[in-house]
C-alpha cells in the first residue's frame, strides 16, 4: 500500500525562507535548500515551497531557487504561489520542480488546470483549495480566505480533477492557523467525492489531529508549517506516533 | 562515462541532479547512436505517456539501438516501460527485452488512487542493483500504468495487487519508481547501478 505523506511547507520571500526559527545546527535556517534538506533528511515524504515575494524581482529569485533546490534535494517537491499561467509552470517544470500549485489562477480561468496537465501530466497539476464554510456550505475562497468565490468546494474539486489536476490541496479557512484540529468529516467526504489524491492541510496543532485526519478525514497526505518550523513535532517523532496508531508512513 | 538518453521525454534533469549529488561527473546528456553504443552504462529516464515517448525514441532512430546494447541500461519510469514488451497506454509494441506488458492500474477500491503516486515499498529483492537495501524499503512512484509480475520481475510492489517494480534482463534493468527522488535508498540504487 501506498504510504500516507508528511509535507512540511516552507514559505519563501525574495529567495529566503521566512518561518524555520528552532533547528539547531542549521547554519542558515533562511536557506530554503538547507532547510528543505534539514527536513528529507528526518523524513519529510515531499516539501512544499511557496513564494509569498511580493514583486516581480523575488519572482525571478524564487525560480533560481527552485533550481537550487531540485539540484540539493532527492526527494519531490512541489512549488507555488503566483503561477497563472502555462509558461508560469513551463518555468518552474524547467527549474526542476516535481510538481505546481494552482489556487486563485485555477478559480479565475479553470482552462489553466487542464493547459497545464495536458502539456506536463496531470502529476504535475496540484490544485489548492481554500475554502471556508459560511451558513452550512463551503465556498472557495481568495485573499488568503477573505474573499469567498461563487465556486462551492465539492463541485469545484470535481470540475478541477475531471480537467486534469492530479492532487487537490485542501485548506480549512475556518480551522487555519487555529491548532484544532481538521474538519475530518469534510475531508472524509470530499474523499468520497474524488479519484485522486487529497491533501490536508491548515489546522493542525497536534499528532491526533495529523492522525484523525489520515483516517477517518481519508487525507492521502497532510501538509503543515508551524508545527514543524518552530519544532513543536518534529518529523521523526511524528511518524514513529502514526506507525504506533498502525498507519502506514515511510520510516 | 554514462550516457542519458534524451529523447525529449522528461525528468533529464532531475536523473542529472541525481548523478552530480553522487559525484559522478562523466556522462552526457545524447541522442547520438554512436555515444550510446560507446557508453559504459545507459540510463533511459523517462515520464509522461509511454506511446508519446515510444514515438520520440523511434523518431531519433533509437528503436533498433537500445536493443542491441551490450553494457549495463537502465530504464527509468517510462523507461522501463519502453523496454516491455507492449503497453496498453496508446495499445503500441514496445522493445521487447522483458516480456512482461505494461497495463492500466484497474481497482474497484476507491481507496486505491490511480495515478500511484507517492512512497511504496518494494519486495521480493533479487538483484545486485538492490545490493544494501532492506526488504520492503520505501520508494517513489508516479504512475497509471505498470509492468505485470513476470519472471524478469527483480522486485514487487503493490497497489490494489501486485505489479513489477523493477525488472531485469541480461543487461537490461528497469525500474518503474523513481530512483532520482527516492532519497538515500533510490541514491544507493543508481550507485549500485553504475557500480555494476
Amino acid at each position: 500500500m501506498v504510504a500516507k505523506r508528511i509535507i512540511p511547507c516552507l514559505d519563501v520571500k525574495d529567495g529566503r525562507t521566512v518561518k524555520g526559527i528552532n533547528f539547531v545546527g542549521l547554519k542558515d535556517v533562511g536557506d530554503a535548500v538547507e532547510l528543505g534538506r534539514k527536513y528529507a533528511a528526518e523524513g519529510a515524504d515531499e516539501l512544499v515551497y511557496l513564494d509569498i515575494s511580493a514583486t516581480l524581482d523575488g519572482r525571478r529569485t524564487f525560480t533560481e531557487l527552485v533550481s537550487r533546490i531540485a539540484a540539493g534535494i532527492d526527494i519531490p517537491f512541489t512549488v507555488g504561489g503566483g503561477i497563472s499561467s502555462l509558461e508560469d509552470a513551463a518555468r518552474l517544470l524547467d527549474a526542476g520542480a516535481d510538481k505546481i500549485s494552482i489556487n486563485s489562477a485555477a478559480l479565475r480561468n479553470p482552462d489553466l488546470i487542464g493547459q497545464i496537465a495536458s502539456h506536463y501530466g496531470s502529476q504535475f497539476v496540484v490544485v489548492a483549495i481554500d475554502a471556508k464554510c459560511i451558513d452550512g456550505t463551503w465556498h472557495a475562497t481568495t485573499h488568503g480566505g477573505t474573499v469567498p468565490t461563487d465556486k462551492e468546494l465539492f463541485s469545484w474539486a470535481r470540475e478541477a480533477q475531471e480537467r486534469g489536476a492530479g492532487e487537490i490541496l485542501f485548506t480549512s479557512m475556518n480551522h487555519d492557523g487555529t491548532r484544532s484540529g481538521y474538519p475530518c468529516d469534510t475531508f472524509a467526504a470530499l474523499a468520497d467525492t474524488l479519484s485522486i489524491p487529497i491533501i490536508a492541510s491548515g489546522g493542525a496543532g497536534s499528532v491526533t489531529d495529523i492522525a484523525d485526519v489520515l483516517t477517518e478525514g481519508k487525507a492521502d497526505a497532510a501538509l503543515a508549517a508551524s508545527i514543524f518550523h518552530y519544532g513543536e513535532i518534529p518529523i521523526p517523532v511524528l511518524k514513529r506516533e502514526l506507525v504506533k496508531q498502525n498507519i502506514n508512513v515511510r520510516i | 562515462m554514462i550516457a542519458i538518453v534524451d529523447y525529449d521525454a522528461g525528468n533529464i534533469r532531475s536523473v542529472v541532479n541525481a548523478l552530480e549529488r553522487l559525484g559522478v561527473k562523466d556522462y552526457v546528456v545524447t541522442s547520438d547512436a554512436e555515444v550510446i553504443r560507446s557508453a559504459d552504462k545507459v540510463l533511459m529516464p523517462g515520464v509522461g505517456d509511454a506511446s508519446y515517448a515510444m514515438a520520440n525514441l523511434k523518431a531519433r532512430g533509437l528503436e533498433g539501438v537500445i536493443p542491441e546494447l551490450r553494457q549495463p541500461v537502465l530504464g527509468i519510469c517510462v523507461g522501463l516501460q519502453l523496454l516491455c514488451s507492449s503497453s496498453e497506454e496508446g495499445n503500441i509494441r514496445c522493445l521487447g527485452i522483458f516480456e512482461e506488458n505494461v497495463v492500466r492500474f484497474r481497482s474497484d477500491d476507491p481507496a486505491v488512487k490511480i495515478p500511484h503516486m507517492g512512497w511504496n515499498s518494494i519486495s521480493d529483492l533479487k538483484s545486485p542493483l538492490f545490493k544494501g537495501i532492506s526488504e520492503g524499503a520505501f520508494v517513489y512512484f508516479v504512475h497509471s500504468f505498470h509492468a505485470v509480475e513476470g519472471p524478469d520481475s527483480i522486485a514487487v510492489s503493490d497497489h490494489g495487487g501486485r505489479f513489477s517494480a523493477a525488472l531485469h534482463k541480461d543487461n537490461f534493468y528497469g525500474v518503474q519508481f523513481h530512483p532520482e527522488k527516492s532519497g538515500p535508498v533510490g541514491a544507493m540504487i543508481l550507485k549500485n547501478f553504475i557500480e555494476l
